[in-house]
C-alpha cells in the first residue's frame, strides 16, 4: 500500500499559506530592460532544471500500476450494490418490501414479490439497471433489514449493459455464509457501532 | 568517380538511415521514460520488459494505420510534407562525421558520408528546409489548428535562421573553414582547446537556436498540444505522422552531434576515447533536449522572435565583431 500524502486538512490559515509577492510590471524601457537582465541571470531556469532531475535521481514514482496494485478503497465506498444474507440461518434479508424501488432517484432499481409456500413475501425478480445507477447510496440507506448494501467491487466487465446487474449476481453465495466471510457494510444506513448498549428494552407495559 | 566509393558510399547511407531510423524510435522510448521518471511515473512498463518493445508496438501501430487524407485537402502538398521533414532531416545526416576514422578488416573507413567543403553550412541548409514540411503541412491540411501552426513554423523559421547563422559565424572565422572535420581538427588538443572556452557566448546561441530548429520544448510553439492540438499534424494519420515524427527524433540527434563538434570538441584526437566522449556529449545534449521539455514552459511566438530578434540577434553581432577585432589585432 502506498504512503499516500495527506489532504484532509482543508484548514488554509494553518497550513502556511501567504499571498505571492507578485512586483509591479514595468511600464518604462528601462524597467523592462532592468526586468530581463535580472530574470536572465537570476538562474531560474536551472532551479527549474534541478527541481524535475532530483525527482528523477529520487526516483519516488507515484504510479500505481493498476491491473496488479490497487488503490485501497474505505469500508463505505459505494461500489456495485450486495444482497447480504442472515447470519443465522443464510436466508435471504431481502423482504421485498420496495422502499429501495420507490426511494431509486434513477428508478434503475426494478423488483417483483409473489407469496411463497410459507405464506412469506419473497423476491421474484430483482434487478438494477447499473447503466443508470448514480451509487447515491440510498437504497442501503432506506433498506430496513440491512440486506441491500454497496460492496467493495468497482471492475466489471462484459458485452452487453444487461448482464448488469441481478439478484443472484448480488446475493452472497452460500460457501462465502459457510465459510462466514460475508462483510457487512459500514456507509450510510447500517447499523452504528456499539448498537447493543444503546438499545433499550420495549416497555410492553402500555 | 570508381565502383569502391560508390559503394562503401550507399553503405554508409543505408547504415546512417537504419541506425538514426531506429534510433529515433528508441528516442522516444527514452523520451517517454525520462519525462515520465521526472514526473514521478513509471511511463511503458507493460509492452516487454521495462517496456523497451514499445518502440515495436508503436511502429506496427503506425505501419497498419489507415493512410487518410481528408477532403478539402490539397492532396499533393500533403503527401509530401512529411517526406520533406524526414529526408531534410536524413540529408543533414551526409556531412556529419559520427566517429573518427577507424579500421575495419584493414580498410580506412571514413564515418562521414560526404566531406563537403561547405559542410555546416549544408547542414543548417538542409535543416532549414526541413522546416517546409510543417509550413506546407498545416497549410495544404483545411485545418484552422494546422494553418496557425504553419504561421508559427514560418514565425520561427525567420528567427532562429538568422541566429544559427550569425552565431556560428565567430567560430567560422576562426577555424577558417566549414567543414565540421577541420573544427574537430582545430579542437583535437584537448580539453583547453575546445571553442566553448573562446566562444561561450557563441555557443549559448547556437544552443538556443537548436530549441528553435528542433522545435523542442521552450520553443514547442509549432506543434503546440495544448494551444493548437497537434498543429501541423492534426490531420495526419499513421506512416504520414510518424514520417513527420521520425524526422523531428532524426534532427535532434543530428543537432547533438552537431553541438558537440562545433563546440566541444568532437572525438577529439581520434582515439577510441575519443569516439566515446563524442558519443557521451551527444548523449548529453540529447538528454537535455528531454530534460528541459519536463522543466520548462513553453514561449509564445511573439516572445520568441522578440527573444530571436531583440536579444539574441544584436548579441550575436557584437559577438562577431569583437571576434573580428581580437582576430585583427
Amino acid at each position: 500500500m502506498k504512503n499516500n500524502e495527506q489532504f484532509n486538512n482543508r484548514n488554509v490559515s494553518e497550513n502556511g499559506y501567504y499571498l505571492v509577492d507578485i512586483a509591479d510590471y514595468p511600464t518604462d524601457g528601462w524597467g523592462k530592460f532592468k526586468r530581463v537582465v535580472q530574470r536572465t541571470f537570476r538562474g531560474e531556469l536551472f532551479v527549474g532544471l534541478w527541481v524535475v532531475l532530483r525527482e528523477m535521481i529520487k526516483f519516488d514514482i507515484h504510479t500505481v500500476s493498476y491491473p496488479e496494485e490497487k488503490m485501497p478503497i474505505g469500508p463505505r465506498y459505494r461500489a456495485v450494490h450486495e444482497m447480504k444474507r442472515l447470519w443465522e440461518s443464510d436466508a435471504e434479508r431481502c423482504i421485498g418490501c420496495g422502499l429501495c424501488e420507490k426511494i431509486c432517484i434513477s428508478n434503475c432499481i426494478k423488483m417483483d414479490t409473489r407469496i411463497d409456500e410459507n405464506s412469506r413475501k419473497e423476491v421474484s425478480e430483482y434487478t438494477i439497471n447499473l447503466g443508470r445507477c448514480i451509487f447515491c447510496g440510498y437504497c442501503a440507506e432506506v433498506c430496513p433489514e440491512l440486506a441491500i448494501t454497496h460492496g467493495g467491487e468497482y471492475e466489471q466487465a462484459s458485452e452487453q449493459r444487461e448482464h448488469f446487474v441481478d439478484y443472484e449476481y448480488m446475493l452472497t453465495p452460500l460457501d462465502k455464509m459457510k465459510a462466514g466471510t460475508q462483510v457487512e457494510f459500514e456507509g450510510f444506513g447500517a447499523i452504528t457501532p456499539h448498537e447493543d448498549e444503546r438499545v433499550k428494552k420495549t416497555p410492553l407495559a402500555y | 568517380m570508381d565502383t569502391a566509393y560508390l559503394i562503401e558510399t550507399i553503405i554508409k547511407v543505408v547504415v546512417v538511415l537504419l541506425i538514426f531510423s531506429a534510433l529515433a524510435g528508441i528516442g522516444t522510448y527514452f523520451e517517454r521514460k525520462v519525462l515520465a521518471f521526472m514526473q514521478r511515473r513509471l511511463g511503458p512498463m507493460n509492452v516487454g520488459p521495462y517496456g523497451l518493445l514499445q518502440v515495436a508496438a508503436d511502429g506496427i501501430k503506425l505501419f497498419t494505420k489507415e493512410d487518410i487524407i481528408p477532403t478539402n485537402v490539397v492532396g499533393r502538398i500533403f503527401k509530401i510534407a512529411p517526406v520533406i521533414t524526414a529526408a531534410t532531416a536524413f540529408m543533414a545526416a551526409a556531412a556529419i562525421p559520427f566517429l573518427p576514422q577507424f579500421e575495419l578488416f584493414g580498410y580506412t573507413v571514413h564515418p562521414i558520408i560526404s566531406d563537403v567543403n561547405i559542410g555546416i553550412l549544408y547542414i543548417l541548409g538542409i535543416m532549414g528546409i526541413g522546416l517546409y514540411g510543417p509550413l506546407l503541412g498545416g497549410m495544404a491540411s483545411a485545418n484552422k489548428f494546422a494553418l496557425l501552426s504553419a504561421a508559427r513554423s514560418a514565425a520561427v523559421f525567420i528567427s532562429y535562421e538568422v541566429i544559427t547563422g550569425l552565431s556560428i559565424l565567430a567560430p567560422i572565422m576562426m577555424v577558417g573553414s566549414l567543414s565540421l572535420i577541420d573544427f574537430n581538427e582545430y579542437q583535437s588538443g584537448g580539453i583547453g582547446d575546445w571553442i566553448v572556452w573562446s566562444q561561450p557566448v557563441a555557443f549559448v546561441l547556437f544552443w538556443i537556436a537548436a530549441f528553435a530548429e528542433t522545435g523542442r520544448t521552450p520553443f514547442h510553439l509549432v506543434a503546440n498540444d495544448h494551444e493548437i492540438i497537434d498543429g501541423f499534424g492534426t490531420e495526419y494519420s499513421g506512416m504520414r505522422w510518424g514520417l513527420f515524427f521520425i524526422g523531428e527524433y532524426a534532427n535532434m540527434f543530428f543537432i547533438s552531434f552537431v553541438i558537440p563538434l562545433l563546440f566541444l570538441g568532437g572525438y577529439g584526437d581520434g582515439s577510441f576515447l575519443g569516439a566515446l566522449g563524442l558519443l557521451a556529449k551527444m548523449s548529453f545534449f540529447f538528454f537535455f533536449f528531454l530534460w528541459t521539455r519536463a522543466a520548462w514552459p513553453d514561449v509564445r511566438p511573439d516572445q520568441l522572435m522578440w527573444l530571436c530578434w531583440k536579444v539574441l540577434m544584436p548579441i550575436a553581432v557584437i559577438n562577431v565583431v569583437i571576434t573580428g577585432f581580437v582576430m585583427m589585432f
